[in-house]
């Protein structure tokens, strides 16, 4: 089962996904990466059923250049989560969208944010997040031991705490993660946590 | 397949790109079909080839639109295009995945486990066509729901080739000839008197 969890630092947010692509008991990827960059400064990890997954987080990233590219202007953190809550709740009680999604961003007035949006359409602001069998041990890891205004070192520690965790108590855990940073800087990948490594593929 | 031991199941979608068969083969042969028409009007309407990332990504839009109405493919969309060689996964859930090597159908755990143990990126062409023979050859002996031909094609820069297509009975022997047995006490007639 997928696991997504994120936090919010002091002037950065943090996303981090397993990057295991499975069906029934086969594993056929373990580098897919699932946390897609909206824009230069917004982050979305998500997890769901495949084709719902890459689909929709396609679909709402191209919906947030088109603002952009109408509008001359980025959307907000806030406006982008709440699009997305919209267009899973308008398709909710016909054709769901089964996909769980953590959108972090760093806005210049409001610094960073990070929002909880379920695949039932419900959209939490939060300062940390998780969803899948790895938020039953990420989830109290982070009550534990999150403090606001953590550094990128610290909370990056707490990171790696939790993906020790989901690593060493889920029976069927993924071996392999992706953890990406959004700051004022922009969005970009911060590392892979990777205890298994494919057949190595010389660097085009 | 159980009901014909010689059905193609590597479909033939332009010159340089193929695609697989698992799941229904109706579904298969149609969308694979339906495919090599969509990248023909791609090249006339662009004058280029369309890359096997946009045929893979036509294939999983049209797969996805008809998400939760049975239909049943599990493909892999092998072709070379300017950026090398490309293989993805896409299957009838919607879901695509870029890969270096897959594996789908009933069998396909046997397969990735033989395959798994002997890949190693810059084998040669040889090596990569006999890895993959026995590996369809390992699932067909152990999955009830593989068999008859091992086909292996070869995707070059140039498009693809039909390199063998062995039934897989002959290579259960090929590979694990009958030995002469030792026999250790043979049944002596006794004498008539």
């Amino acid at each position: 089962m997928e696991s997504v969890f994120g936090l919010v630092g002091k002037d950065f947010a943090i996303v981090a996904a397993d990057s295991s692509a499975v069906h029934s008991i086969l594993v056929h990827k373990t580098n897919e990466d699932k946390i897609m960059l909206l824009d230069s400064h917004k982050l979305m990890g998500a997890s769901g059923e495949t084709g719902d997954r890459a689909q929709f987080t396609e679909y709402i990233q191209k919906n947030v250049a088109l603002y952009q590219f109408r509008n001359g202007i980025p959307l907000t953190t806030a406006a982008a989560a709440n699009f997305t809550r919209g267009e899973l709740a308008t398709a909710l009680r016909k054709n769901p969208y089964m996909v769980n999604i953590i959108m972090a961003g760093h806005d210049k007035d409001v610094g960073p944010s990070l929002y909880f949006i379920d695949y039932i359409a419900s959209l939490h602001k939060l300062d940390k997040a998780a969803f899948g069998y790895g938020s039953y041990f990420a989830l109290s890891m982070m009550d534990r031991h999150y403090r606001k205004d953590m550094t990128v070192e610290e909370a990056i520690d707490l990171v790696d705490k939790v993906i020790m965790e989901i690593r060493s108590r889920l029976v069927v855990a993924p071996p392999n993660f992706v953890i990406k940073i959004v700051d004022k800087d922009g969005a970009r990948e911060y590392a892979w946590r990777e205890s298994i490594k494919d057949a190595p593929v010389p660097a085009v | 397949m159980s009901a014909s031991q010689s059905v193609k199941k590597i479909i033939e979608i332009n010159p340089y790109m193929l695609g697989t068969m698992a799941g229904g083969a109706a579904d298969c042969q149609f969308w694979h079909r339906n495919l090599g028409v969509k990248c023909r009007l791609h090249e006339l309407a662009n004058k280029r080839r369309i890359s096997v990332t946009g045929a893979s990504k036509l294939l999983a839009n049209i797969l996805y639109s008809y998400r939760g109405m049975g239909l049943s493919v599990g493909t892999m969309i092998a072709g070379w295009d300017e950026k090398g060689p490309g293989l993805y996964y896409v299957d009838s859930e919607g879901g695509r995945l870029k890969g270096t090597r897959f594996s789908v159908g009933s069998g396909s755990p046997y397969a990735y486990g033989v395959l798994d143990s002997g890949y190693r990126y810059d084998m040669s062409v040889e090596e990569a066509a006999e890895l993959a023979r026995r590996a369809i050859y390992h699932a067909t002996f152990r999955d009830g729901a593989s068999g008859g031909v091992a086909s292996v094609y070869h995707v070059g820069p140039n498009g693809w080739t039909k390199l063998s297509g062995d039934d897989v009975g002959e290579l259960h022997y090929k590979y694990y000839p009958v030995e002469a047995e030792v026999v250790e006490q043979e049944m002596a007639e006794l004498p008539v008197t």
